[in-house]
């Protein structure tokens, strides 16, 4: 899922100091799911905004309220008629969340709380570590299902490379090989023929915003 | 002959190359780079110019290349994947050619958190194994990457890095097997300090036919004091220096340090001249580039060939 982490109080605070009714959204999913943006961290960021306005002797209006998820329009309808007692909306959905938010209600300015950092796993509660790129071009497959793109420093296709060091990244010894890793899998699978070959250019797709129609819907989309 | 180069023909002569390393200034001073030049002019058959190395911003590899080249010196181009992506690459290895330039060295460069700006973005569009297999189809096809034809198509001797000693060891040689496969031309390794390891390799190449159809130049870097040495071992990744190196270091005077790394050094040149498989090396006297005449003199290198 998207991984996102809460932006420091200040930084929040900065952006929406101009407004005096500021409705926090909350998103139901990844958001709450990694700990960031669910209802449980809309109520701790309004606690902290309520401490640093008064701390400015500055009075404000936060309202609080989270959706199932705001990366679907059908769930932003419910806020309809509570924006209007707002001046300003913080979303502490991902990025994706936020600009739906945005394009709901395109009269009212909306301020993200979360940075959004990527698509991962959840290794303990509270720490998510990044998975997928979303390159668009999956290499999976040759790659015994470690991503090169997201782990390796460099994004080689053809490695490792000669900086591998004592089974570690040569850009920190805290991050392990991702093409050492590769090869040991594919190894202990008997499939290192998957990586002889020379790997061709990646055919890069992540480069101009891309809108995913399933094959079912192509008629109904692409007339 | 591909390119034409000075190495390509003193290579294809059969003569036992000797090439060296030269990284351009933090500025613009030509004449920092005819100061270092002109230690390398006759003694070397090429020389390496740096591609922003160590991932600092330095005078750009084709400029420099140039200023060395009028001085009567081959420069190797060095191309990192971290700083271009296709599109630049290309259009500099046109420029380049253009200008004179015949042999290049593709490299998938440092990362840039090593450097002064590490929170750059690194472009790496390509690996180093793509880089070669590009110049060689703009060489060999006429094609640029997309497949569209090339106007007078740049004819590069395609280089490339190779490094012996890093994880994992019997994976190595099937790395530098799918870079002669890609299409390099020659190989520079990794400066060599073990060479028990570094026989091996050498006769995995020979066995596997490597040698065969590429020219192996084998990487030399002497060690000027004990804390280079130790520097190299422990904090230098893909670097194995065996501890029997930095004992014989230990083992002379300390005024004599530098000269027992000479010392090494021209060993491994000696050895290296007999060794089936090795057509050359590549010396690595980084900021010790005024060591370069003494280097080739004591290692019975000189006078470089001329090959018309």
């Amino acid at each position: 899922m998207v991984k996102s982490k809460r932006k420091p109080v200040e930084e929040i605070k900065n952006s929406i100091t101009d407004y005096s009714r500021i409705l926090t959204v909350g998103c139901g999913g990844c958001a709450s799911v990694c700990l960031a943006g669910g209802q449980r961290e809309v109520n701790e960021l309004n606690a902290e905004l309520n401490v640093a306005f008064r701390a400015d002797k500055q009075s404000k209006k936060l309202g609080s309220y989270t959706v199932e998820r705001q990366c679907n329009m059908q769930f932003l309808i419910e806020l309809d008629g509570k924006v209007k007692d707002y001046d300003c909306i913080v979303s502490m959905a991902c990025g994706a969340g936020v600009q739906l938010m945005a394009e709901r209600f395109p009269t009212v300015p909306v301020f993200p709380a979360v940075n959004t950092v990527s698509i991962g796993v959840d290794r303990e509660i509270g720490m998510y570590e990044e998975k997928c790129r979303a390159c668009g071009e999956c290499v999976l497959a040759y790659t015994g299902g470690i991503c090169p793109v997201t782990r390796c420093a460099k994004g080689v296709f053809n490695g490792p490379c000669g900086g591998t060091n004592r089974g570690k990244c040569e850009i920190s010894q805290d991050i392990p090989c991702a093409w050492l890793d590769i090869y040991e899998r594919l190894k202990s699978q008997n499939r290192l023929n998957d990586i002889m070959k020379l790997q061709e250019p990646m055919q890069w797709k992540n480069q101009v915003q891309r809108t995913t129609v399933q094959e079912p819907y192509e008629k109904r989309y692409y007339r | 002959m591909k390119a034409g180069s000075n190495l390509e023909k003193i290579l294809r002569a059969g003569h036992f190359a000797f090439t060296g390393e030269l990284g351009p200034p933090r500025g613009t001073s030509v004449e920092h780079v005819k100061e270092k030049a002109q230690y390398l002019v006759g003694h070397v058959d090429m020389v390496n110019i740096t591609d922003n190395q160590t991932a600092m911003v330095r005078m750009s590899s084709w400029a420099a290349s140039l200023i060395v080249k009028e001085l009567g010196l081959e420069p190797n181009y060095q191309m990192v994947c971290r700083d271009r992506n296709r599109l630049a690459m290309q259009a500099d290895i046109l420029g380049a050619y253009a200008h004179g330039l015949r042999n290049i060295l593709c490299l998938t460069g440092d990362h840039q958190q090593f450097g002064d700006h590490p929170n750059a973005k690194g472009v790496f569009d390509i690996d180093s194994m793509q880089l070669v297999a590009m110049v060689k189809k703009m060489r060999d096809e006429g094609k640029f990457l997309s497949g569209e034809e090339i106007h007078d198509p740049p004819k590069f001797f395609i280089g490339a890095a190779a490094n012996p000693f890093a994880d994992p060891f019997e994976w190595r040689i099937h790395r530098l097997a799918k870079k002669v496969e890609a299409g390099c031309d020659f190989i520079q390794t990794q400066c060599v300090y073990n060479m028990k390891k570094m026989r091996e390799y050498i006769k995995m190449a020979n066995d596997m036919g490597l040698t065969e159809k590429t020219y192996i130049l084998a990487g030399i870097t002497p060690m000027k004091s004990i804390g280079m040495a130790k520097y190299m071992k422990s904090k230098v990744p893909g670097i194995e220096v065996p501890d029997e190196v930095i004992k014989r270091l230990e083992g002379v005077d300390k005024k004599k340090v530098a000269e027992e790394g000479i010392k090494i050094a021209c060993e491994q040149i000696e050895e290296f001249k007999e060794m089936k498989g090795v057509a050359g090396v590549h010396l690595m006297a980084i900021e010790w580039e005024h060591k370069v005449p003494e280097i080739a003199e004591l290692a019975k290198v000189l006078p470089r060939p001329v090959v018309e």
